[in-house]
């Protein structure tokens, strides 16, 4: 039987992982697979445009060799939602205008997303007073778990106005 | 009556045909066309076109300072895995394009003139081939004929020069208002470099199709960089076509084509197979363009009621030798404030550091934050409010020049303002208010920012079905340039924003203005109505009624005795395509034209540490006609947040000793994240300026930073008295100067 090829699930697709073990999972993406979507700002994990949600988890892809990923779950930008279909995050992305160029907005979206979970499970940051306490979504917390992500642009305002809206319903659900 | 088509603007155009209009969509809060595929990744940037064949490569920079490349040892990198050339071609240049030279910058990147110098590319298949081989490469070099060039703008012996691009204003006797004054201030600021720091890295690809070029990039202006980039390879401009339909940021730093598109270019052609080139972060940050720092020297003088009898504004700034940008420091001084004893100087230091070129707002962004400070200072020495002072001081015609004012919405700006703020909740003195370890503080600023218009067509093509096509090279870097072009087509078309397709960023399309200097959307917007009203003259015709009479909306057409119908019946059939052109013409000179507002911000400066927080912010601008409220309101807080970079921790540190940039990274230059922005609020107050354009619409993209940073500056002042008088105000100098911060004295306890 032949060896099984080192392969990640990227979007629910399974995806075989590249043989260079200097490519980085943003290039694979970006490269190989085609899904721009992930953004490369820096390459050098200071931006957070190449966030992505490994196994739920927001990290920056540009930090982490992609041949690390054999049996890892990948969900990027375009596995969130396509223009037709667009999730709620990023709904509120558009009517926020909580973007202008456009460039972080892929990463700024994951890492939002990843974010929403961290809250859902009790995730202390350190804004929180109380570190044991069920975290409250203020804008000061959102801020705070959302710094990783810069915006030359300068949308905060607007994005944190788009969580805060769709944070906002899923507490009311 | 109508205006010829293909007009310079030589008189205001007063007919204000968008208020005639009936669509109802010119200014309305609409969300961006382009938001879905921006926010589900699917908008493709400069470096993600899918192009066969593509190879990869990597710049090389210069390890030196100043010198000349005499050996490139190729062959130590030919022979790895993957890696096809080297490519060192006299044809690279060593220096970026300014903002619409439409010309070849310096090139010949042999001869190296300031530390990191892009010198070489290598091409490979893969990026980390290249990568690897560009960081292997071993560079020669012998050293530069003649005097080396300082490093430091304060070093002695310096060159310091006259700007051939601006002429000081000079008015009475500065010197002897000052003796005069009865109150003055004669004070020095220093602010240091700005890095623009788009999102996105300068990146292009480069195909050659025979002797054609085709470069997918990402550019601001793209009429000119195609200009430019045909210059360099000594093609004709005909010959090439740029292709940018979405840029991630720009802020100057992409108005002129710079190392990366040229060697992809070289490479492409040389190699015969198409080249992508992405900077690096690094590379962009050491090679593009920086804002100069600058040392400024304010006087200010007033009578006894706070009238401002005289002003001095003078700059010293950089930039690389025969370089004829100088950061314009004094644009807004020139007409914002009263005074007719007035000198108004830049003058530039040459220097060996990365060109010094265009970073939002050039000028204002640095000049009105210390201006804006210095007038604090004025306030607190006569003892009156701060907007007072400024309410006072607002002159009839510009000083000296005598121009008059086309529209100035600047007291009620600082009116409504500090009504929306609650100015009237601040404390005339420092340290009166404590919030636990933090000083509170308020402080104002004036915003100004002058307005431009440049040449700009577009064409519009009214489809048979009834729906309308809107096409130019216009750039959209994030200004929202696909959403108001569409609202001005649908606006003169009456047509709903779902009938309107805009098509930019692509050279075969008519030169729209490009995306720099807040002139685009006034200028090519006004071509786009133009285009629009010679499409209504056809229309009226066939439906048989008088061009003013013509109403149209929903795609219905209805006017003088003429019974309405549907356009596509009045099309029969055939398309309308018009092109629209507007040129900059007498309506520049003979009206002082610029966008103006106000900022107001609240911050606490810890007392035992000097961190300085923003808590709060308010602006207020006036900028003519609103083109849509939502993509304006975000250019403003836009501009509020690199006003909060600039007062805080934004500075490019460069090494004196070699000349290398220290902080060439978003880890070590310091822009604002989410957590140093807090809730801002932004007032738009609706204007007409027929002079400024036939949109009756001003620019806004870059006045939202336009002092900002001095209102910030003042507040950290008037929190806990400490006047730091060189940005950014980080805490290493606030602390010496702190007040004891047990000492009771704070009168309001929040």
């Amino acid at each position: 039987m032949a060896p099984t090829l080192p392969t990640a699930h990227v979007n629910g697709q399974p995806q075989t992982l590249p043989l260079d073990p200097r490519r980085t999972l943003l290039d694979w993406l970006r490269h190989d697979l085609g899904l721009t979507g992930t953004k490369k700002g820096c390459d050098h994990g200071q931006c957070g445009a190449c966030t992505v949600l490994v196994d739920g988890k927001r990290i920056n892809s540009c930090l982490s060799l992609a041949a690390l990923h054999d049996g890892d779950s990948i969900e990027t930008i375009e596995g969130i939602g396509t223009p037709d279909a667009l999730a709620p995050l990023q709904k509120a992305f558009v009517s926020h205008d909580g973007y202008q160029c456009g460039y972080c907005t892929p990463g700024q979206i994951c890492s939002a997303k990843a974010l929403m979970a961290e809250l859902a499970q009790g995730w202390p940051s350190a804004v929180s007073a109380d570190v044991a306490a069920r975290p409250i979504p203020t804008a000061e917390e959102l801020r705070e778990r959302m710094s990783g992500n810069l915006c030359r642009c300068g949308a905060y305002s607007n994005i944190i106005a788009a969580l805060k809206e769709v944070i906002g319903a899923e507490a009311l659900a | 009556m109508h205006l010829p088509l293909s007009d310079m603007y030589n008189q205001p155009d007063e007919r204000n045909l968008l208020d005639q209009m009936r669509q109802g969509v010119i200014g309305q809060p609409l969300d961006r066309p382009e938001g879905p595929l921006k926010v589900s990744g699917t908008a493709t940037y400069a470096a993600e076109w899918r192009i066969d064949g593509c190879v990869e490569g990597v710049l090389v920079l210069a390890g030196i300072a100043q010198g000349q490349v005499s050996k490139i040892d190729r062959d130590a990198v030919l022979s790895r895995e993957g890696v096809i050339a080297v490519i060192a071609d006299p044809a690279m240049t060593r220096r970026p394009a300014q903002g619409m030279a439409a010309k070849a910058p310096q090139q010949d990147a042999a001869k190296v003139e300031y530390f990191g110098q892009p010198v070489a590319l290598v091409v490979a298949q893969t990026f980390e081939q290249a990568r690897d081989a560009a960081l292997a490469l071993p560079i020669h070099y012998t050293d530069a004929d003649g005097d080396p060039v300082p490093f430091d703008p304060a070093a002695p012996g310096v060159k310091v020069e006259a700007p051939s691009s601006s002429k000081p204003v000079e008015g009475g006797d500065l010197d002897q208002a000052m003796q005069n004054a009865a109150f003055s201030v004669d004070v020095e600021y220093e602010t240091p470099g700005h890095a623009s720091a788009a999102m996105e890295p300068h990146a292009t690809i480069a195909q050659w199709q025979g002797d054609s070029l085709i470069l997918h990039g990402s550019y601001q202006m793209l009429s000119y960089n195609v200009k430019e980039i045909a210059d360099c390879l000594g093609l004709s401009a005909d010959k090439v076509r740029i292709i940018a339909p979405y840029v991630g940021g720009g802020f100057g730093s992409k108005l002129g084509i710079t190392h990366e598109a040229v060697a992809a270019a070289l490479a492409a052609r040389e190699l015969g197979r198409p080249v992508r080139v992405v900077m690096s972060r690094q590379q962009v940050f050491q090679t593009v363009m920086r804002r100069s720092e600058t040392r400024q020297r304010v006087r200010l003088a007033a009578d006894p009621a706070g009238r401002l009898i005289g002003l001095g504004h003078e700059a010293l700034v950089s930039n690389l030798p025969g370089e004829k940008f100088a950061e314009p420091v004094t644009q807004a001084t020139e007409f914002l404030y009263g005074g007719e004893n007035r000198l108004l100087k830049v003058e530039v230091a040459r220097i060996s550091r990365l060109t010094a070129g265009s970073v939002r707002a050039p000028g204002e962004a640095v000049g009105m934050q210390v201006l804006e400070a210095a007038m604090d200072e004025l306030a607190e020495k006569i003892g009156i409010d701060p907007i007072e002072l400024r309410k006072r001081n607002l002159p009839s015609a510009v000083p000296v020049a005598g121009t008059p004012y086309s529209s100035r919405m600047l007291t009620q700006a600082l009116e409504q303002g500090a009504e929306a703020f609650g100015w009237s909740a601040r404390q005339d003195r420092p340290c009166q208010t404590r919030d636990g370890d933090w000083w509170i503080g308020m402080g104002v600023a004036s915003a100004a920012r002058v307005n431009m218009m440049v040449p700009a067509k577009a064409r519009v093509t009214l489809k048979a079905d009834g729906s309308a096509v809107v096409e130019s090279d216009q750039t959209d870097i994030g200004t929202g340039s696909y959403a108001i072009l569409g609202q001005i087509a649908g606006e003169m078309l009456g047509l709903p924003m779902a009938r309107v397709d805009v098509k930019l960023g692509d050279t075969v399309h008519p030169a729209g203005a490009g995306s720099g200097g807040s002139f685009g959307a006034i200028s090519t917007g006004s071509a786009v109505m133009y285009a629009c009203e010679a499409i209504r003259a056809k229309l009226a015709k066939a439906l048989g009624c008088d061009a003013d009479a013509l109403v149209l909306k929903d795609g219905m057409a209805s006017g003088g005795n003429a019974p309405a119908r549907p356009l596509r019946d009045l099309l029969n059939g055939e398309d309308i395509a018009e092109t629209g052109t507007i040129k900059p013409g007498k309506t520049a000179k003979s009206f002082s034209q610029a966008s103006y507002g106000a900022f107001f911000a609240e911050v606490a400066v810890h007392a035992f540490t000097g961190e300085v927080r923003v808590r709060r912010m308010t602006g207020a601008f006036g900028f003519g006609r609103v083109l849509n409220a939502k993509t304006a309101r975000s250019q403003c807080l836009g501009g509020m947040v690199w006003g909060i970079g600039s007062a805080l921790t934004e500075e490019l540190a460069f090494d004196t000793r070699d000349g290398h940039l220290v902080n060439h990274d978003l880890a070590e230059y310091h822009v604002p994240v989410h957590a140093d922005v807090p809730a801002i609020e932004v007032i738009l107050l609706e204007e007409r300026d027929a002079a400024a354009s036939p949109l009756q619409a001003k620019g806004v993209g870059e006045l939202g930073i336009c002092g900002a940073a001095g209102a910030i500056a003042n507040a950290v002042y008037n929190a806990c008295g400490v006047r730091v008088r060189s940005f950014p105000l980080t805490l290493d100098k606030i602390l010496p100067a702190l007040p004891d911060p047990f000492a009771s004295g704070a009168d309001t306890a929040l």
